[in-house]
């Protein structure tokens, strides 16, 4: 046979192989979950420029399958915190957080989401976690891509292993 | 429009220019609040500054007045500067308001007035413009300690 040939099947012929396989149910739902953020980007301030840098061509956050960002929170999962948050912007920030449906998560991107930056005044909210609660922090003023990269994917890595609420003893 | 001089700006103001002098390209003229309407008047239609470019304030603590209360001009004529500064004090810092002069002013007497506690005699609509509703105390006078917030949104408690 020639070596570059590849053999294909008959269309209905069966093979013992992948006829089946066996996984939890946990796992399973955070397999499809991980691969499946929707970010909506609460983007206010110069982060946003480093968010475009990783979302586009060079870094690619599509292959995370943490590309398509939702304009709207009821259809997004993954809010990413873009920059400095206000007191007068907190309660947009609060109520466009409890418009995600569950299961949602929180990143905050960039040294003022995750503790006010150098900001310590009266404008300024000394980090998103007084207002809602957050799953990753990305530092860095701004992060540099890499550093996104490395907490979507360890918020892929928490997304699989966690147990998921959807999963009943009916299902 | 010719380019003001300061002898021109000394001879025509009168006395109501005050301690003109001019540094950095800038006419800087320190007036008595209540020469203002009447300087700033003058220097709209003789001297050619139809442009309000700032208004804002500098808190001196200690000092008598306490408010400095400063004005930026600009000619789209002959391209000069002015820049009028004005003291206030802390009792009752009110200084008439440009806005039958300066369409520009109506935004920036507001900031000036939520951020410093300026009183612009005149202005219809001094409501908060960066600042929320409800904000207590002015942020940028010297006296506002550092890190007082006024949170819109509840903390979250340790846990929940």
């Amino acid at each position: 046979m020639d070596p570059k040939t590849i053999p294909i099947r008959a269309a209905n012929a069966r093979t013992p192989a992948f006829e089946y396989f066996s996984t939890k149910k946990d796992e399973l739902v955070g397999w499809a979950r991980k691969f499946s953020l929707f970010p909506y980007p609460f983007v206010t301030a110069c982060c946003a420029m480093e968010f475009m840098a990783v979302s586009s061509s060079p870094y690619d956050t599509d292959r995370f399958g943490a590309a398509l960002p939702r304009f709207s929170p009821r259809q997004s999962d993954l809010l990413m915190v873009v920059g400095t948050i206000t007191h007068k912007q907190a309660p947009v920030l609060l109520r466009v957080y409890e418009q995600m449906c569950e299961p949602k998560w929180v990143m905050a991107f960039g040294a003022c989401a995750t503790s006010g930056g150098f900001y310590q005044n009266y404008a300024a909210v000394a980090g998103i976690d007084k207002i809602i609660p957050v799953d990753i922090y990305v530092p860095g003023c701004p992060p540099r891509p890499e550093t996104v990269i490395d907490a979507i994917m360890k918020l892929q890595d928490r997304i699989a292993r966690s147990h998921h609420p959807i999963i009943t003893d009916t299902f | 429009m010719t380019a003001p001089t300061l002898d021109l700006l000394r001879q025509r103001l009168g006395s109501a220019a005050g301690d003109a002098t001019f540094a950095g390209g800038t006419f800087v003229l320190v007036i008595d609040p209540a020469a203002l309407p009447g300087v700033v008047t003058q220097l709209k239609t003789e001297f050619g500054f139809d442009l309000l470019l700032d208004v804002t304030a500098v808190d001196w603590p200690g000092q008598a007045p306490r408010f400095e209360v400063v004005y930026h001009f600009y000619s789209t004529s002959h391209f000069g500067r002015a820049r009028i500064k004005t003291r206030v004090p802390e009792a009752g810092p009110v200084v008439d308001s440009l806005t039958s002069l300066y369409g520009s002013a109506h935004f920036m007497e507001r900031e000036c007035h939520e951020m410093y506690g300026i009183d612009f005699r005149g202005n219809k609509d001094l409501r908060p413009i960066l600042l929320y509703e409800g904000f207590v105390g002015h942020p940028l006078r010297k006296d506002y300690p550092k890190t007082q917030e006024q949170p819109l949104v509840p903390y979250r408690t340790e846990g929940a």
